[in-house]
């Protein structure tokens, strides 16, 4: 889960981390107050869970509250990647006499987390990474033994931060590295951290990701989501404990478990179809819960065949073919069902589902092949 | 043969009278594992199972009284590293998590603290291990395999039930499989899998089975190039797979680019691994 860049800052601020003074609007009006507040010159910030927002327009300066009211109507109405901006972010303009990067996020492959910085900051951290890797400085961190001051101090060394900023730096440093732990962040970043040309260091952004697993202990943070990013059927399928994805082809799928649920995707594009989702139901799905994915899968207008593939394990068969049975009866769909049981209770949901009007399949490319020729109009 | 489990692995299961834990202990029962004691805090003294298990308050106490040597566990994911620091402190040696959904910082101190008490973990977030007709540790059908001399390891559950499966209708059976896990951080790796199944004299070939996010399976490749002298056939899902969307297992993700099912097919067939298109073609391959 991602948070929005004044949600972040709010974070890092509770922590001691310094930040711009400002405050988050939702209507011209607002930011106008917020501009007047801050003396007029200010800095208008669209928040969206979108990189490019500088690039887009989405960041603009203001020399007056005036100004400032004129650019937060003007962003507020606009649509950056497809996202609509809801908020803006008035922040004071600061003069800028150097920009770093500094972030923490977890480093999949030494199963640690890593500390980054780099003396170029304020543009595409990636970017930087492709063209010239060497300028990112990495130090893993023990997670039994936390962030060192030592290796905070070897970070500043390494970015050639002046001497005078170093105690204030690994100060900042230790605090991102309790946001990181404390919020149970897979990301925190500070791009760009500035020397301001009065010489204060300032989180002038800021981006932090959630772990999801985590959120049970967070539940100040799990109140934050932005539904906004996420499609409708993707917010109704977490309520019932589905993991579902829309794609863009159009054959719905229905599997338990994630890799079982990929493996059906690929095998229908291997046969020439393209799949309109991903779906899995989870082990041990009841009824209910097959009744709602099938609902989500029918209300994708696209969707021209569905296929259901269950390999019974802790699912049984029989629960999933009476979820089948109670969802079509409920929306009574118009496009034509293949059907995959295999393993626990197989033959009684077979026997259920006999009555049903669904095609039937015992392999997997059997199953693969029949959607794809009924998705595509062909008869059987 | 096997790697890992077999008759004489004495097995402990923590969250034994859980809804998970209860079903799946009768079915590693009656599967013949030997499953020798269960552990939940504050019901130390029941017996459970119609009266065959004991269990216990706590895994140390489990282990002196009935000499457990391999733990699995189903306990909620918010008490699941506890479980695992527990399993470790007991001196438990060989620890199966089946738990899905453990915040990845956890696995991370988990990680780091098993390292140095050289304690093996496989999973979170896996099906466990069966070693056909010997035994089974989590939650694999136990009627999918028969024995025989192949190797299988994967980051998946169904899929690899799908695969046991096929090689079934084959006439084709396994030495052992296990399933390592679907999360980002876990314990045993393919690597590790992979080497213990060069070592077992009962396998002969090895399934691989992988799935987009990560680089593990390149990692694989590599090891496969230099040190595997059996042979090695493989699958890897989530060619279809969308970039920067979690398919349902937290690893599961293509992140800036790296981790995509062309790159590790790629990395694969240059060792010299021969990956199916789909499952079902896995037994073709091995037989050709």
């Amino acid at each position: 889960m991602n948070l929005h860049e004044y949600q972040a800052k709010q974070i890092f601020a509770q922590y001691g981390i310094p930040i711009p003074r400002g405050r988050v609007a939702a209507n011209p009006a607002e930011a106008k107050q917020i501009a007047e507040e801050l003396g007029g010159k200010v800095v208008v910030k669209s928040q969206v869970l979108v990189g490019g927002r500088g690039k887009a327009g989405g960041i603009r300066l203001a020399k007056s509250s005036q100004e400032a009211e004129e650019l937060a109507t003007l962003i507020l109405g606009m649509e950056i990647k497809g996202l609509p901006v809801r908020k803006v972010l008035v922040d004071e303009a600061v003069s800028i006499e150097k920009e770093i990067y500094l972030g923490i996020t977890n480093d999949r492959s030494s199963r640690r987390p890593v500390l980054m910085a780099s003396a170029e900051g304020g543009v595409d951290i990636e970017e930087v990474a492709s063209r010239s890797p060497e300028k990112i400085i990495k130090i893993l961190i023990d997670p039994l033994l936390g962030l060192r001051e030592y290796q905070s101090r070897d970070i500043a060394v390494s970015i050639d931060l002046p001497k005078p900023f170093w105690r204030s730096f690994i100060a900042l440093a230790e605090s991102l590295w309790r946001v990181y732990r404390e919020s149970d962040a897979t990301l925190v970043e500070i791009n760009p951290l500035v020397i301001t040309k009065d010489q204060r260091l300032l989180a002038l952004d800021g981006k932090m990701s959630i772990d999801d697993n985590a959120l049970f202990r967070h539940a100040d943070l799990a109140e934050k989501r932005d539904l906004d990013i996420e499609a409708p059927a993707e917010i109704e399928a977490r309520k019932y404990g589905l993991s579902y994805i829309k794609l863009d082809g159009e054959i719905g799928c229905m599997v338990n478990g994630a890799g079982l649920a990929m493996a059906t995707m690929d095998i229908i594009k291997l046969y020439g179809g393209a799949p309109a989702n991903f779906l899995d139901i989870g082990g041990g799905a009841g009824a209910d819960k097959v009744a709602a994915a099938l609902r989500i899968i029918l209300s994708d207008p696209h969707v021209k065949a569905v296929l259901i593939n269950i390999f019974g394990g802790i699912t049984r068969c029989d629960e999933v073919a009476r979820g089948i049975l109670s969802a079509i009866g409920e929306v009574k769909p118009s496009v034509p069902m293949v059907v995959r049981l295999v393993g626990t209770n197989a033959e009684e949901g077979r026997r259920l589902l006999a009555d049903a009007h669904m095609l039937t399949a015992e392999t997997l490319v059997e199953a693969a092949q029949k959607s794809v020729q009924v998705a595509l109009g062909g008869a059987l | 043969m096997s790697i890992l489990i077999n008759k004489q692995s004495r097995v402990v299961v923590q969250g034994i009278t859980g809804h998970e834990g209860s079903f799946h202990a009768q079915q590693m029962l009656a599967y013949g594992t030997n499953v020798v004691a269960g552990v939940t805090p504050g019901k130390g003294g029941e017996w459970v199972l119609d009266g065959k298990v004991p269990v216990f308050d706590s895994v140390k106490v489990a282990v002196e009284a009935t000499g457990a040597n391999v733990s699995v566990i189903f306990v909620p994911a918010r008490f699941a590293a506890d479980a695992i620091f527990e399993a470790a402190d007991s001196g438990v040696p060989l620890i199966f998590c089946i738990t899905e959904g453990i915040p990845v910082q956890d696995m991370m101190a988990v990680r780091a603290y098993l390292d140095q008490k050289g304690v093996r973990l496989v999973g979170p977030n896996c099906p466990g291990a069966l070693t056909p007709g010997e035994a089974k540790v989590g939650i694999i059908p136990g009627n999918i395999a028969i024995p025989g001399d192949i190797g299988v390891v994967s980051r998946s559950g169904t899929l690899t039930y799908e695969v046991l499966y096929a090689l079934k209708l084959h006439g084709m059976g396994a030495s052992t499989c296990v399933g390592i896990g679907g999360d980002p951080i876990n314990g045993t790796s393919f690597i590790d899998a992979l080497s213990l199944f060069e070592a077992d004299p009962y396998t002969e070939r090895v399934i691989l089975i992988g799935e987009i996010g990560g680089s593990d399976e390149e990692k694989a490749a590599e090891y496969i190039s230099r040190h595997m002298t059996k042979p090695v056939v493989a699958f890897i899902a989530g060619q279809t797979a969308p970039p920067g969307k979690r398919m349902g297992h937290a690893g599961a993700i293509i992140e800036g680019g790296s981790g995509t099912a062309a790159d590790k097919i790629h990395a694969l067939n240059n060792a010299g691994v021969r990956v199916a298109r789909h499952p079902e073609e896995i037994p073709a391959l091995l037989q050709g």
